[in-house]
């Protein structure tokens, strides 16, 4: 008891939780390594489909449909994409949705763990780092099929604004200036993210920029879900400033949709 | 050859425990008491960057007195019990009781193992979540010995005379400014001057807040506090 005790309790070369982690408990990493050939998992799995991430005035606003799509079929209709990093910064998730949540919770503990051995915070920029280290980590489950891609944006201290980084499947980090989609309907996400988005948005109007493009992401995707008002599932929605992180309230997010499927129907008729 | 000396395994931890309490006793005292809405943890400690009072996870705080390199070991134990059980199992499953039996687990083989124990004393602290239930202090000493205090605990140099100050004006339901003024008179009680705010690391576990329970009273909300 006494020299386990010392070798985990008394080192002080590490305050990663990652690190912690493989060190006492390395079947709890979240790791898919199989032995033998790459292949495709012969089984469907749940795949988290379009998020995406634009610069506003104050910060950073982050959204993300909420379905998720197993081969042909919908496995769920209300997965979270996007999560709370931490107070200044979030992260959302596109790809196999198993894998994916086990990143976040794996992120998070990795921040909270940081902050409170360190007591202050990472920067924006070590943050995004530390996430580009973990999709490494995943790399050989990337090779078999089971691929996270997620976006992590939020408010950097240090330069005043906010700040939306994304990644390939190596863990290749790259910086964007203004905005970002990615999954299934990324790139129609994008597509009218560039139609959309002028340098200076405020907070109201990024929120419907988004959601815009989330809706016509849905129009051209078929695993991506537009809001649904029958069910009342409509996506979520985050704006992080330098003060608050904000979780878009339900029902603004019904409201602005129903406003632009309105707009859309005059457009149409018209 | 000469014969080594015998000593007697009571003289031995005799010698240990007077030699951790007299380390102990130099050491400035931290209090814990409970207020309405979660536990205040005041501490005497002029540095602003070296802290004593922490947070280990979502209800839970510590609070150490005696070598900081010692105490500061123990906390960021603590940080990595708490982070590797709530990621294997839930948030909800770390508890201060657990953490509290590992702590007196390690001072307690410390103590009996090495020449040289600890000379710490630890509180873990714990507000309950949402659905009720109490709150609860544990007290953990160099030589493993754990006690779980009701309403308030204290701890370092002068303990004994701040216990009983608390023990005289405890009363349930104080609001955070009652609470603190008290602390810091017992605090005073054993000094014949008057503590400055600047010498006091305060910080809170507020049940009000959301998952994250604990945090750092500032300055300048110290001040107006101590004013009210």
């Amino acid at each position: 008891m006494h020299e386990s005790w010392r070798s985990g309790f008394a080192n002080y070369l590490t305050t990663s939780f990652v690190d912690l982690l493989r060190a006492e408990s390395p079947h709890l990493l979240p790791t898919f390594v199989t032995e033998g050939e790459a292949e495709v998992p012969p089984i469907a799995i749940p795949h988290g489909t379009t998020i995406l991430a634009l610069k506003c005035r104050d910060g950073v606003v982050m959204a993300g449909d909420r379905q998720a799509t197993e081969g042909f079929q919908i496995a769920h209709r209300r997965i979270e994409k996007v999560y709370k990093a931490d107070e200044t910064s979030a992260i959302a998730i596109a790809g196999a949705a198993g894998p994916s949540i086990d990143m976040v919770r794996l992120f998070q503990t990795e921040l909270e763990h940081y902050e409170k051995v360190e007591g202050e915070n990472l920067s924006l920029e070590g943050k995004a780092n530390k996430l580009a280290q973990m999709i490494r980590m995943n790399l050989p489950a990337a090779m078999q099929g089971l691929v996270v891609i997620p976006i992590f944006a939020g408010y950097d201290d240090k330069t005043g604004q906010g700040r939306i980084f994304m990644y390939d499947v190596t863990g290749g980090r790259y910086e964007d200036l203004d905005h970002y989609a990615t999954g299934s309907g990324g790139k129609d996400a994008r597509n009218s993210l560039k139609r959309l988005y002028r340098k200076d948005l405020d907070r109201q109007e990024a929120v419907r920029v988004a959601l815009e493009a989330l809706t016509d992401a849905a129009e051209e995707d078929v695993g991506t879900a537009g809001p649904d008002f029958v069910k009342g599932i409509f996506p979520s929605v985050k704006v992080i400033t330098r003060t608050e992180f904000e979780e878009v309230p339900e029902d603004e997010v019904r409201r602005i949709s129903e406003a632009i499927f309105a707009q859309r129907r005059e457009e149409a008729a018209s | 050859m000469p014969l080594p000396y015998y000593v007697s395994p009571e003289q031995i931890m005799k010698d240990k425990a007077e030699y951790a309490r007299k380390g102990i006793a130099r050491g400035r005292s931290i209090i814990a008491v409970e207020y309405r809405d979660g536990i205040l943890l005041v501490a005497e400690n002029p540095s602003t960057l070296l802290h004593k009072t922490s947070e280990i996870y979502d209800r839970i705080a510590f609070a150490g007195v005696g070598k900081f390199n010692e105490f500061e070991n123990l906390r960021i134990a603590g940080v990595r019990h708490a982070d590797l059980r709530g990621y294997a199992y839930s948030r909800g499953d770390v508890t201060a009781k657990a953490l509290a039996n590992a702590y007196s687990q390690a001072l307690g083989s410390i103590f009996t193992q090495d020449i040289n124990p600890f000379e710490v004393e630890v509180l873990v602290v714990e507000v309950p979540d949402r659905n009720g239930g109490k709150n609860e202090i544990y007290h953990i000493l160099y030589d493993g010995t754990i006690e779980d205090e009701v309403h308030y605990a204290a701890m370092g140099g002068q303990a004994e005379e701040i216990r009983q100050v608390l023990t005289e004006n405890f009363q349930e339901g104080m609001t955070l400014a009652q609470a603190l003024q008290l602390g810091v008179r017992a605090l005073t009680v054993t000094q014949n001057k008057a503590l400055n705010p600047s010498d006091l690391e305060v910080a809170v576990l507020d049940q009000t807040r959301e998952r994250r329970k604990f945090r750092r009273i500032g300055a300048e909300e110290l001040k107006q506090l101590l004013e009210r």
